[in-house]
């Protein structure tokens, strides 16, 4: 493999990723906007915006974090509502285990910037035959956290010049799930667990409401897929028994 | 910078402290399960399962806020998440179904719902 390597092939991956990263580019360049306006509006200009970005990387971890400024909140709160709002990322480095194998000395920055929107979209692409795995989903995450660099600094900017009405604008985000969502649903794979994500997440947030609901359908969501997952082995086994009589 | 509503010190640790802990919570599976150690059957399943999942359940998440019993009822996200699904199943275009819907939605917001 080594020897077929070509000198270009970062040069590739990132040619054939760009393509694929343009509903994130449109989402993250208006919910990174909104973001900075957001933090401007709290007295911090482009340059925080753009360092909380780099650092922390996180769509609705940073909007949730705009609030920490304030010196009714303690360090302790900080730490604790910022692990609640981004416990969903636990599942998905479960499901990244295996693929992520093929990045060596990248795989640090792919676990660091595992945000949503880029998970999503390894599931979304196939790597194009002919460029190198590693490279192609590195190429998707760096250039996924540039848009978000950019659009949270000019939304830092444009909120101390210009205030204009950003309400609304998070739809981007809303609707690139939902975007993600149908086109797995289209695919016709997988529709029982897209279906137990979505009715657990329902059940939990009546029952625990918006603050606290993503914990419990976390648990849910397992519970169900595991038992799934078990009944279906012992249905393969008893039909593996049956046809050896 | 003279305005910052807590002191520079202290806004610089509060970032570094989430960027940590959201750090924390993108690595436990890898710190978990290091490469080289046997992956179990069932985490190995739900690797395979727990996507398609997830992105019901961030769908959700999205909406949380929505209040359907008082006005005005989540009609803006249910036309604009309307438009984004037909449109996306019409067209089958990511850029026209986030655009379009993100568009329809903020004019909703910002004036009809206003």
């Amino acid at each position: 493999m080594i020897t077929l390597e070509k000198p270009n092939t970062y040069k590739a991956a990132f040619k054939a990723a760009f393509p694929h990263t343009l509903p994130v580019m449109t989402g993250y360049l208006f919910i990174g906007i909104a973001f900075g306006v957001m933090f401007a509006d709290k007295g911090y200009n482009f340059l925080w915006a753009g360092l909380m970005s780099l650092l922390v990387y996180a769509g609705s971890g940073q909007y949730l974090a705009v609030n920490f400024f304030d010196p009714s909140v303690s360090l302790l709160q900080v730490a604790f509502l910022t692990f609640m709002v981004n416990v969903r990322h636990i599942f998905y480095g479960l499901s990244l285990l295996d693929k992520f194998k093929v990045s060596g000395k990248k795989k640090p920055y792919m676990i660091f910037s595992l945000t949503d929107e880029t998970y999503s979209l390894y599931f979304l692409t196939k790597t194009p035959p002919g460029v190198d795995e590693g490279k192609f989903l590195f190429a998707l995450s760096i250039l996924d956290q540039s848009y978000w660099i950019v659009g949270s600094m000019i939304g830092g900017l444009a909120g101390t010049l210009i205030p204009f009405d950003s309400t609304g604008i998070d739809f981007a985000m809303t609707a690139l799930f939902i975007v993600i969502f149908v086109e797995q649903w289209l695919e016709k794979k997988n529709r029982f667990p897209a279906v137990v994500g979505v009715v657990a997440s329902v059940i939990s947030l009546m029952i625990f409401g918006k603050d606290s609901f993503i914990l419990p359908s976390m648990i849910i969501i397992m519970i169900v897929l595991l038992s799934n997952h078990r009944i279906e082995e012992k249905k393969n086994k008893t039909g593996e028994a049956e046809n050896n009589e | 910078m003279n305005n910052l509503p807590i002191s520079f010190w202290r806004s610089v640790i509060i970032i570094v402290l989430v960027a940590l802990v959201t750090l924390a919570t993108r690595a436990i599976p890898f710190v978990l399960f290091p490469e080289g150690k046997k992956i179990p059957k069932a985490v190995e399943y739900l690797g395979k399962v727990l996507p398609p999942a997830v992105i019901g359940m961030l769908v959700v998440y999205c909406f949380k806020s929505v209040n359907v019993l008082s006005s005005p009822f989540g009609l803006p996200e249910l036309i604009a998440g309307l438009t984004v699904v037909v449109l996306h199943i019409w067209k089958r275009n990511n850029l026209l179904s986030i655009g379009a819907g993100t568009i329809i939605y903020m004019i909703l917001v910002q004036t009809v719902f206003a």
